[in-house]
């Protein structure tokens, strides 16, 4: 066995282990928070390096073709660390003014990112599952922080709850995968296949396990609980980072797991969730009055358009919209986390938000540019990255699809603008002091808001010259 | 396939007669004499009859903690430890990197006085946080 060439293959995820061991070292003898966050920082950005390094490598499997490594997986790992990276710089201040600036978060931020690089290089059932499970229990921790209140101890409990049944699916699936294939890497199990009843079960527990991942419908219920719950920017981090992981996950195993002779059940199974993602995450979205919750309902949707992509295959698309949904949703949270960082003032409800655009000028524009790019309207990434999902399905042929996607994309608009007609045209309640925010966090912001028109003007050609492998729509 | 598991469901058979047989002679052999203390189900000499809600110290879980971390640790080496001439050199490397990664868990949670049971200390540790 060949070691180095297995570490060199996983950097990535090693870079993280040791940043994550070094954070626990480090609470453990300093308990400074400040070295924590700008090590972990380091950390994360030393792996981004490391990753996007490798997504232009030839790519293989290591680890005993327990992991793959290179080519739209390491892409995988790449948006992943961009998420996570983006959530801890936007996380310092935020945290500091809810007094839950804990070194821990940190540690915990970086295992649950490792569990996601895991997934995102799964080639091995037992590697899904253990990234599945690194990813989560990590993230059952972030997610009851605020403890103390209704909501917080909501979150954890319902997300632990039903991640651990979730997990019991996913686990049983594999078992009957391996009880009627007798195999457990990705491409033995898709050459040893036949659809037997016991396959089909265990292709079926198996998809019920992703699907609550990435929260689809009819599997979506704990999603707008638990990122009410949750610390603003971790649900960012939640929404961005761990649904990509899942989705590389889900693609790895559509591509490498599922033998032809039953790709078009899978496929017709994926549309059908699609279409229902897609319609109840917009309906239900656009009567909520909590904006986290609303922001909640909209990743649902956001779910059911990157299943489009998934059901028709455009994984490059897939990718490409993850990308893009992971810049505009961390901002977007971003902008609300510090409007909730004022003190005396609850920030959950739209109506709070409103004439806070003249109050200030800046976070108002940064939220209407997420949003804008959220909904779709060029010439922000969003849009480009809705285009090539809803362009591949049309070219796969799956043409209602398609249209149903859009029309509930439109339905979306209504519950994006309510945010900014509240920004702009409502007058102020009465005035609250807002908080100023820290230079780094402004300034992460706007890089967000940069990148998302960015890759929203020339998004094929930037990130064809950045990694080199996703062209165009076709997988 | 199924066929190849009819010696487990024999076994079963085997297991459950044996046992019914076994209670019955010494129900029909042996003395019987029972009181309230040889009836009670036992449960490491707690009382296993009480109050749903009672309180215990937080120190218990604090033990459990440390406990799976020396579980684990267990768990992994044994079988490690039996097959190691056939596995080589290298799994020594990794079983270095394995039991480091579970001493610095173990470290973490000595240093945040998981061992500390003095409950003034405890009392001024909550009250730092």
């Amino acid at each position: 066995m060949n070691y180095l060439h297995d570490i060199q293959a996983f950097l990535p995820g090693v870079i993280i282990a040791f940043t994550g061991l070094i954070t626990i070292l480090l609470e453990s003898l300093k308990r400074d928070v400040r070295t924590m966050y700008g090590v972990s920082a380091a950390g994360v950005l030393a792996a981004l390096i490391a990753a996007i390094l490798s997504s232009t490598s030839e790519g293989g499997t290591a680890f005993t073709d327990a992991i793959v490594y290179g080519g739209w997986s390491s892409f995988g790992q790449v948006i992943i660390l961009i998420g996570t990276l983006f959530s801890i710089l936007l996380s310092a201040d935020y945290l500091k003014s809810k007094s839950l600036h804990f070194g821990e978060v940190y540690a915990m931020i970086l295992f649950a990112s490792l569990g996601m690089l895991v997934l995102a290089a799964s080639n091995h059932l037992i590697t899904l599952f253990l990234g599945i499970e690194t990813m989560s229990v990590a993230l059952y921790v972030l997610a009851g922080l605020m403890h103390y209140r209704k909501t917080g101890a909501e979150a954890a409990l319902k997300y632990f709850l039903l991640g651990a049944f979730a997990t019991g699916f996913l686990l049983f699936g594999i078992a009957l995968i391996y009880g009627s294939t007798g195999e457990m890497t990705l491409t033995s199990v898709a050459a040893a296949a036949s659809p037997t009843p016991l396959f089909l079960a265990g292709s079926g527990l198996l998809l019920t396990g992703i699907f609550f991942k990435i929260g689809a419908v009819p599997f979506h219920m704990w999603t707008p609980d638990v990122y009410e719950g949750t610390p603003t920017t971790l649900t960012g981090f939640m929404a961005t980072s761990a649904k990509t992981a899942s989705f590389v996950a889900f693609a790895l195993i559509l591509v490498r797991m599922v033998p032809e002779t039953s790709y078009e059940s899978w496929q017709s199974v994926i549309q059908v969730i699609a279409i229902l993602t897609m319609i109840v995450g917009n309906v239900i979205a656009l009567v909520q009055e909590n904006v986290k919750r609303m922001l909640a309902y909209s990743s649902i949707a956001h779910a059911g358009y990157l299943l489009v992509g998934m059901a028709s295959g455009g994984y490059s698309a897939v990718l490409f919209y993850l990308f893009a949904y992971t810049i505009m949703n961390l901002g977007a949270f971003g902008v609300i986390a510090y409007f909730e960082r004022t003190k005396n003032f609850d920030f959950t409800s739209i109506e709070s938000y409103a004439g806070l655009g003249s109050r200030a000028p800046l976070m108002g524009v940064l939220l209407s540019v997420f949003l804008f790019s959220l909904i779709g309207i060029p010439p922000f990434a969003g849009f480009m990255g809705k285009y090539y999902v809803f362009a591949s399905a049309v070219q796969a042929g799956m043409i209602p699809l398609a249209v149903i996607g859009v029309l509930a994309s439109a339905a979306s608009v209504y519950y994006y603008l309510r945010v900014m007609v509240y920004l702009y045209f409502k007058p102020e309640h009465k005035p609250v002091h807002l908080e100023k925010a820290s230079v780094l966090f402004t300034a992460t912001l706007i890089l967000l808001a940069a990148s998302t028109l960015y890759f929203g003007i020339e998004p094929l050609v930037s990130v064809t010259d950045l990694f080199g492998f996703v062209t165009g729509i076709s997988p | 396939m199924l066929a190849s598991y009819v010696p487990i469901l024999v076994l079963f058979g085997v297991a459950f007669a044996l046992a019914l047989v076994l209670m019955t002679l010494s129900r029909i052999a042996g003395p019987y004499r029972p009181n309230k203390i040889k009836l009670d189900p036992y449960e490491s000499g707690m009382d296993p009859v009480g109050q749903a809600k009672e309180r215990y110290s937080i120190a218990f879980y604090l033990v459990a903690m440390e406990f799976i971390v020396f579980d684990l640790e267990v768990i992994f080496i044994y079988p490690w430890a039996v097959g190691f001439r056939d596995l080589g050199v290298g799994t020594f490397y990794a079983m270095v990197v394995f039991v480091v990664i579970l001493f610095v868990g173990l470290f973490y949670t000595l240093r945040k006085g998981t061992l500390d049971w003095d409950m003034k200390s405890l009392k001024h540790q909550a009250m730092k946080l």
